[in-house]
């Protein structure tokens, strides 16, 4: 009994990155659609703005550059509310967002998990790249057209819009993109295509939250770590030991290399140069 | 493993190609460029052929004109939360105005004309004008008696339905008497300085299909020209 347990404990310790993580995208999914007895709603709106605890106003700066591009006047609130989260991202990093917050990762890793379970070998690929193109098309396209040119596809908004009203017109797109990170393109959409990670990369390009390898003798260099991270370029240098932390603002902080690494080489931290600055001279292992 | 490229090497060479990282750098670079102009191109193709607002939606109150509505609402959905008779609704794909923005549509549910305007304080991003602190001067269309052939009224009974439900009472629609051959007809008719295009009238209209309904403004009425013959001079 007492064995069963432990085994469970160390089963979730080994997922516990993962688990923070669901809660939070789940906790913030819900805080927009469930009533909660005598409070009501925690987080009204939507993921483009939202009112949190009846007062907190946010307001996505993506969403907002496109509308001022668009030729939007200046407006308070929503300048407020950008600017509390682009501090946020821009202070910790950006793409915390795409592994914290977007509900739309939760239907790519579930594509993900599928194509592993069903051992699917067959891949389109891709450039990381494009979702760079994308995200100056979209600011161009607002431009010229005066609307959002993003928000007429995100799947994020629109995955809200149906969850908030239940309606279904917006599944066959979502429906697609499960499709296609599940058959076509591995990690496709949030890796390669998703020009509100390429925003957020750009946003928390010198975000302090990192991942880091204080402890990197005790790396036994298995790279199991670059096998489940979701942008393994940007673990290539540590794993190297040509750094001492992740410096790409590709890195999502999701974690997954924390919860793979058997030998605790590794850790998230607030970086402020100091130590993990180090670059250049490989470490020499005996 | 370093066969082919000492082989490419050796063929920039030979061609005269002096920096083959630098060449392959701007083949990236114009590349990516490529892609994104193309893209720009047929996206843009693809939003200008996005069909049209509908004349049945209608935006809530204090609602910038439609192009700068368009760029300035950012889809959130607050004036939707804040609306106490749950009328608006965002916009979703099968809806005939653009993706995410909030709307009614006058025969379902009109505007109630709340006094504090709870949805325009929710607005954000001021595409709900904050200047519009008067709900009586709030304009979310006009209302048209658009079919004469089957109003009530028009047919010599006094239903007045419209006039009677109007909270905008005896201002924004009246009855004008008018005698032809059918007798002494009682009119419906707007005043479009008054009417908010709130819809009441519309929702409230006792045919199967309205006779007045709210339109745009720039549906619903006509502009005197700049000429004698009230056209626009070409």
């Amino acid at each position: 009994m007492a064995s069963a347990l432990k085994r469970m404990a160390a089963a979730l310790n080994r997922h516990r990155w993962l688990l923070m993580r669901r809660t939070l995208q789940i906790l913030i999914v819900l805080a927009f659609i469930v009533d909660i007895p005598e409070l009501g709603r925690i987080a009204h709106g939507n993921l483009s703005s939202s009112l949190w605890f009846w007062n907190v106003p946010l307001t996505d700066p993506f969403v907002l550059l496109q509308s001022l591009l668009a030729g939007a006047p200046l407006a308070k609130t929503a300048l407020i509310g950008a600017a509390i989260v682009a501090g946020f991202y821009a202070f910790f990093g950006g793409r915390i967002y795409c592994s914290w917050v977007c509900p739309i990762n939760m239907l790519t890793d579930a594509a993900l998990w599928l194509r592993q379970k069903l051992n699917i070998k067959g891949n389109l690929t891709l450039s990381r790249e494009l979702r760079s193109v994308l995200l100056v098309m979209a600011l161009v396209l607002s431009v010229i057209t005066g609307t959002l040119a993003w928000e007429i596809i995100n799947p994020i908004t629109l995955l809200q819009r149906e969850l908030m009203w239940t309606s279904s017109a917006g599944l066959t797109f979502l429906a697609a993109l499960f499709l296609f990170d599940f058959l076509v393109s591995r990690r496709g959409w949030c890796g390669h295509l998703c020009p509100v990670g390429a925003f957020y990369k750009y946003l928390g390009h010198y975000g302090r939250l990192r991942v880091t390898a204080l402890k990197s003798d005790a790396c036994a260099g298995c790279s199991d770590c670059i096998k489940v991270c979701p942008e393994p370029h940007v673990l290539a240098p540590v794993v190297a030991q040509k750094a001492l932390a992740v410096t790409d603002s590709d890195c999502t902080r999701c974690g997954a290399c924390l919860d793979k690494c058997s030998s605790g080489a590794l850790s998230m931290k607030l970086d402020f140069g100091g130590k993990s600055a180090f670059r250049g001279i490989p470490i020499v292992k005996s | 493993m370093t066969k082919p490229s000492a082989q490419k090497e050796s063929l920039a060479v030979k061609y005269g190609i002096e920096q083959p990282a630098r060449r392959k750098a701007f083949k990236r670079v114009f590349r990516h460029l490529g892609v994104a102009v193309l893209g720009t191109a047929v996206a843009q193709a693809a939003i200008f052929s996005r069909p049209a607002r509908a004349a049945k939606i209608l935006r809530p109150p204090g609602a910038l004109p439609e192009k700068a509505f368009d760029s300035t609402c950012i889809r959130c959905g607050l004036c939707v939360k804040d609306c106490p008779y749950d009328i608006l609704k965002l916009a979703s794909w099968t809806d005939p105005a653009p993706l995410g923005t909030p709307f009614f549509v006058a025969r379902q549910d009109p505007c109630r004309m709340c006094t504090d305007i709870p949805c325009v304080k929710a607005c954000p991003t001021g595409a709900l004008d904050p200047l519009l602190t008067d709900i009586r001067k709030a304009d979310m269309g006009v209302a048209v008696l658009v079919d004469h052939e089957n109003c009530l009224n028009y047919k010599g009974l006094t239903c007045s339905v419209c006039v009677r439900v109007c909270p905008i009472r005896g201002e924004a629609i009246s009855l004008k008497p008018i005698q032809n051959e059918r007798g002494l007809l009682q009119i419906p008719t707007v005043n479009p300085d008054k009417c908010t295009g709130c819809g009441t009238c519309e929702k409230h209209c006792v045919l199967s299909e309205a006779t007045i309904r709210v339109l745009p403004r720039e549906l619903g009425l006509g502009v005197s020209g700049a000429n004698a013959a009230g056209r626009g001079v070409w």
